[in-house]
């Protein structure tokens, strides 16, 4: 794997929050240099004044009326959280210095 | 191979309303042959015992007591790891959910439970759908019943392996790409996927929104209509529901005929990569629609060959979009890092996901970052439109296109795993219909041997215009009439009677 082709992947591994390890990087790195290489066939499709299909079927966006309705308990919602505070999610701090 | 006249969810359904079978007799029934075959097998993720029981009980309950019993009434069902149940775990496949309890039920599972199915337990599948093997499950693979030693298809594996060795006559698959037909096909079993909207999708977790479609797997078209009556629908919690009313089916005056019907046999789906057996299969059900009525018309779309990479480049950016949930915060695993936030974010995602996730969600990633955006996901947009196009002008001459679902027979486990382009081709027949938001159907047509090998399944697609999901049904269920092969079944099957 080039370099260039190396930077490629790790940049875009960390867009995607993907912190690949070297065994990774190795592995994923080529397969994702070849699959770009054979869907670079795309690039010779005469598309014309093909307009981009965004969805199957042409319905979008219906929403429904905007009514109060019955959510889930908190607690039913934070059941499956891997760290919680009360009716809060717990992540590591963002914001201010050290605790 | 032998030939099995297990009964079918219509059959299973009839007998217990006439009373020759209670549904704590079906279910156990079917707990047996899952107790029986799935130490070989792994079709099942978790099997829900005496829920099922409980429930079973239950219902017996109501039909002594006179109430109506929904269509599905008493049938045991298999969903995929990606549906969810309140309390179930739904793991989609993944380390990440692999201890996630549902908090609620999405609706297409609540309509199976209104009409009276009782689930029985939770299927393998790929990790997040993204597979066309089983082998991408964090959970190891699931086994073609047909022959151990090869793959069931994906992703929808063992809710097509669990109907194949009669361990339910009915389960749930989700086909994003070909994830429902494909296993369907390499598992000899029949498969639906509707047009995109027709079922909701509240409830499933996503892939790719745009492809995303809930369909059935069972054992007869008359099956796969009767789900299609329960799940389909308007649901004003899917904004890309269809407002339309259930499917309702076409009940022509000769259901064994198909007079008049103009049907389409796309040249690109012949090609020469097919395997032998395939073909012959395929060729053989083309005589045989044209022996009930049909006309052939030999038809081109012209773009089937960009299929593959607009698909993957859609539905990888799709899913990027779609996992970027998955981070450590609001359900599943949590990794450390650094101790930082973004830390978090990226020590979980690595630990949790599988390569082929990985791979995906680089390749959505960089199709939709800067620089690369138009160039690849927009142009890919376009291309869907051409491959669309291809679609409605075909229809303009032909009311119904078939062809083979998958290009070979099941593939030994192993054969693919480390070719990920290789099993990108597996979708190649699939992925069109899937682009263009149609209804396609997979179906047994007959028998195919290695040199040597066992005979393994071959499945035909017929495919529809969108909306007319009724009319693909008609077409299949009349090929099924006149033909046996659905009624073949891998040695060793069980029986949920």
């Amino acid at each position: 794997m080039a370099d260039t082709d190396r930077d490629l992947v790790l940049q875009t591994a960390a867009l995607a929050r993907l912190q690949l390890d070297e065994r990774e990087a190795q592995h994923l790195g080529p397969q994702f240099e070849a699959i770009l290489r054979q869907f670079r066939q795309l690039e010779g499709v005469d598309v014309g004044d093909a307009e981009p299909t965004t969805g199957a079927t042409g319905v979008r966006d219906v929403l429904r009326a905007d009514e109060v309705r019955p959510s889930l308990e908190p607690g039913v919602v934070l059941a499956n959280a891997p760290h919680r505070v009360g009716d809060f999610y717990a992540v590591p701090k963002t914001v201010g210095g050290p605790d | 191979m032998s030939v099995a006249a297990a009964p079918d969810a219509t059959a299973l359904r009839a007998s217990i309303l006439t009373g020759e079978r209670s549904c704590a007799q079906v279910v156990d029934g079917a707990l047996a042959a899952i107790e029986a075959r799935d130490g070989e097998l792994s079709a099942f993720l978790s099997v829900e015992r005496e829920a099922a029981r409980e429930r079973a009980a239950r219902l017996d309950e109501r039909h002594a007591a006179g109430e109506t019993c929904g269509p599905l009434f008493g049938v045991p069902v298999a969903i995929k790891a990606n549906m969810c149940m309140e309390g179930v775990v739904t793991s989609c496949g993944s380390r990440m959910l692999a201890n996630y309890r549902a908090p609620y039920t999405a609706t297409f599972v609540q309509r199976l439970l209104d009409a009276g199915a009782i689930v029985v337990g939770v299927t393998n599948m790929d990790e997040f759908a993204m597979g066309s093997s089983s082998e991408n499950s964090a959970f190891g693979p699931t086994h073609n019943p047909w022959d151990v030693a090869r793959a069931p298809g994906g992703s929808s594996s063992g809710s097509a392996a669990a109907v194949a060795a009669h361990m339910v006559p009915l389960a749930l698959g989700s086909d994003t790409g070909g994830s429902v037909r494909q296993p369907a096909a390499l598992c000899g079993v029949h498969g639906f996927k509707p047009t995109y909207g027709r079922i909701s999708r509240y409830g499933l977790i996503a892939f790719g929104s745009s492809l995303d479609q809930v369909g059935p797997l069972a054992r007869s078209v008359r099956d796969l209509e009767r789900v299609l009556g329960v799940l389909s629908g308007h649901d004003p919690l899917d904004s890309t529901s269809l407002p339309l009313p259930p499917v309702e089916p076409e009940r022509p005056e000769h259901p064994e005929r198909l007079d008049g019907l103009r049907l389409g046999v796309p040249a690109e789906y012949l090609g020469d990569d097919l395997d032998d057996g395939v073909r012959r299969s395929v060729e053989a059900a083309l005589e045989c629609l044209v022996e009930l009525g049909c006309e052939r018309v030999d038809i081109d779309l012209p773009h089937t060959l960009h299929a593959i990479p607009t698909y993957y480049v859609v539905a990888t950016a799709e899913a990027s979009s779609n996992l970027a949930r998955f981070d450590g915060v609001g359900f599943g695993a949590r990794g450390e890092g650094d101790g930082s936030l973004q830390g978090m974010f990226s020590a979980t995602r690595d630990a949790a996901f599988g390569d082929e996730v990985k791979r995906r969600i680089l390749l959505g990633t960089f199709v939709l970052s800067e620089g690369y955006h138009d160039a690849w996901y927009g142009r890919a947009l376009r291309v869907r439109t051409l491959l669309r196009r291809d679609f409605e002008h075909a229809f303009e001459e032909v009311d119904v296109i078939c062809g083979p679902t998958s290009p070979t027979t099941a593939f030994p486990l192993g054969e693919r795993v480390d070719d990920p382009l290789a099993m990108y081709r597996s979708d190649r027949l699939t992925v069109p219909t899937s682009l263009a938001g149609l209804p396609a159907l997979s179906l047994p047509c007959g028998l195919a041997a290695d040199e040597g090998g066992a005979p393994l399944p071959v499945g035909l697609q017929v495919i529809g215009p969108a909306l007319a999901d009724a009319r693909v049904l008609r077409v299949a269920a009349a090929f099924e009439a006149s033909t046996d092969h659905h009624e073949r079944s891998p040695e060793g099957a069980g029986s949920e009677r």
